[in-house]
């Protein structure tokens, strides 16, 4: 991608900054806007009723309306406020959710850094999300600002634990960090992705399939609650806390926390999608195989990629209109009591499965 | 332990239980109704708007006093003789002028007690119930198919003719007391 790209471009820092701004451009944006009036249309039909409809066709045009109302509004910053912090919070957090594009596999050629430590990388960046929003929180000088963000904090940080478990669970079976070449592992065919026992033989692969399955459900949960989605939204929940920590934002900053959240949620299905379910691999081989064009793997891996990464979003979606808001206690009892230990016997026994 | 297992599996278990009814609720047809372009249809006897058929209206004032919070402002003129008002398609004949027939449709509280006593049934309600306005004024309603100046042109007929014949009965009653007089000119003096 990189080399290609210098190729045409010449130049290598005009080549970095394409290379940077590429998914920001072909993935996050164009996502947000589907994304939104998804989440809005997906919630809509499942209460029976029929969402936005009066932008465009069926309301699709309803994000580019609202965009355009978002940048029209004024930017207060009440005075109050830290403006130094109170400024840089929402692109703090927008620089969290984006830094994780750098080390996605969209494709097997596009992978903004092949760097080896992918996904300790993208674990270690997505802190940046936490101090973002806990600046935010701070620095807007509101109550409820203030413990939303504290909510948002703890709760990140507990949810890191089974997450970064279950990472480690999957590393030790593929024996890599690198994202790429974790998804190249899963090749070909769907019951090599890691989620059906991984690309190993035998007995083992067998064995694997239902720590598989624990392995994801946890991932899943604890994925979820790192990007503040409903039920686990209490950071923001809005009939305790009016917003949560972005309560006293407006116009685009509100904008930018907005993105960040939709970009989020992109990248930790992505990160679902690359460790279990075959990253960016077609599950029943490629098209361009069959038909002789080489050229076309890469954007049918592209396609697998962001479908499945799509599909988990929509499930995200869906388990938000399906489940109500946890309270604090019952949060923190899901993470320390429920999923820690399971994610950690859970590695245990995988363990001594790839010792067999 | 036991405990522990079965509340993991029944969280797990009910969350896909959950799952299973949302899902299915995305292919319900939604009961949404696309409000100002489909419209539910209002019941046989709804109250809305009221309005009043000038063509029918005799100006009896009756809907005027039935209405408890005195929204309705009718002025009339009697008409003369000369004029023909025409008649109301159930018979009755038209003897006055409805100069002002207002009706304050911010005050009405939509009882519909005025339609009742209106013997012409010309003051009614119909299914227009969408009239917002940006000023309150617009809320009063004229009926009065009289523009001003018909009105005050009716007004002063009326006058001029009740003037006239204050003045011909006056002349009468005159002639009248002269007559009384040259029929018997000697009351007035013993007066
Ligand atoms: S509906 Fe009731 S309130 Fe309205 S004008 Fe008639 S009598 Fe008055
Ligand atoms: S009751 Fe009927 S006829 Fe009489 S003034 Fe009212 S609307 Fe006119």
């Amino acid at each position: 991608m990189y080399e290609y790209l210098n190729n045409i471009v010449g130049n290598e820092v005009i080549t970095y900054f394409v290379v940077a701004a590429l998914p920001l451009f072909l993935v996050v944006l164009p996502f947000a806007l589907i994304a939104v009036l998804a989440e809005r249309k997906v919630s809509a039909h499942m209460q029976d009723r029929l969402g936005p409809m009066r932008v465009g066709y069926h309301g699709i045009l309803q994000t580019v309306a609202d965009i355009l109302k978002l940048i029209q509004k004024e930017d207060i910053i009440i005075p109050q406020a830290d403006k130094k912090l109170f400024n840089l919070a929402p692109f703090l957090v927008f620089i969290g959710s984006y830094a994780v594009f750098a080390a996605l596999p969209f494709s097997s050629k596009f992978i903004g850094t092949n760097a080896e430590v992918g996904i300790f990388y993208i674990l270690a960046v997505s802190g940046f999300v936490v101090a973002g929003i806990l600046m935010g929180g701070w620095a807007s000088d509101n109550k409820y600002s203030l413990l939303g963000a504290m909510r948002s904090a703890a709760q990140i940080v507990s949810y890191e634990i089974p997450t970064a478990i279950v990472v480690l669970t999957l590393v030790m079976i593929t024996g890599t960090l690198n994202l790429g070449t974790m998804s190249e592992q899963q090749t070909a065919y769907f019951w090599n992705w890691n989620i059906l026992g991984g690309a190993g033989e035998g007995i083992q692969q067998i064995l694997l399939i239902p720590f598989m399955v624990v392995a994801f459900t946890i991932l899943f949960i604890s994925t979820l609650a790192e990007v503040n989605r409903t039920p686990f939204d209490i950071p923001e929940a809005e009939s305790e806390l009016v917003a949560g920590f972005h309560t006293e934002y407006s116009g685009m900053k509100f904008a930018m926390f907005f993105l960040a959240e939709y970009a989020n949620m992109f990248a930790v299905s992505a990160i679902i999608v690359s460790l279990l379910f075959g990253g960016y691999q077609s599950p029943f081989g490629y098209l361009g195989n069959t038909l002789g064009i080489p050229a076309l793997i890469p954007f049918e891996q592209l396609f697998w990629f962001l479908s499945k990464g799509v599909f988990f979003v929509f499930v995200q979606m869906w388990l938000r209109w399906t489940l109500p808001r946890l309270r604090v206690d019952q949060l923190m009892t899901v993470c320390w009591k429920y999923l820690i230990p399971y994610a950690v016997f859970n590695l245990l026994i995988v363990g001594i499965i790839t010792l067999i | 332990m036991k405990e522990y297992l079965k509340n993991t599996w029944e969280g797990i278990w009910t969350v896909l239980v959950g799952m299973k009814v949302t899902l299915k609720h995305l292919f319900v047809p939604s009961v949404t109704i696309q409000y100002p372009d489909v419209k539910l249809p209002l019941p046989e006897r709804a109250r809305n708007r009221l309005y009043v058929n000038m063509d029918d209206c005799i100006g009896c004032d009756q809907c005027a006093r039935a209405c408890p919070v005195d929204c309705i402002e009718i002025e009339t003129v009697k008409a003369l003789p000369t004029d023909d008002l025409g008649v109301t398609s159930n018979g009755k004949k038209k003897a006055l002028w409805v100069t002002k027939f207002d009706i304050d449709i911010a005050k009405c509280c939509y009882c519909g007690l005025c339609t009742y006593p209106c013997p012409t049934e010309c003051i009614y309600m119909t299914d227009v119930y969408e009239f917002s306005e940006y000023k309150r004024e617009d809320l009063i309603y004229n009926f009065s198919v009289l523009t001003p100046q018909e009105a005050e042109e009716k007004k002063k007929n009326y006058e001029k003719f009740m003037a006239e014949k204050a003045a011909a009965k006056a002349k009468a009653a005159a002639a009248k007391a002269a007559q009384a007089k040259t029929d018997n000119p000697n009351n007035s003096d013993k007066k």
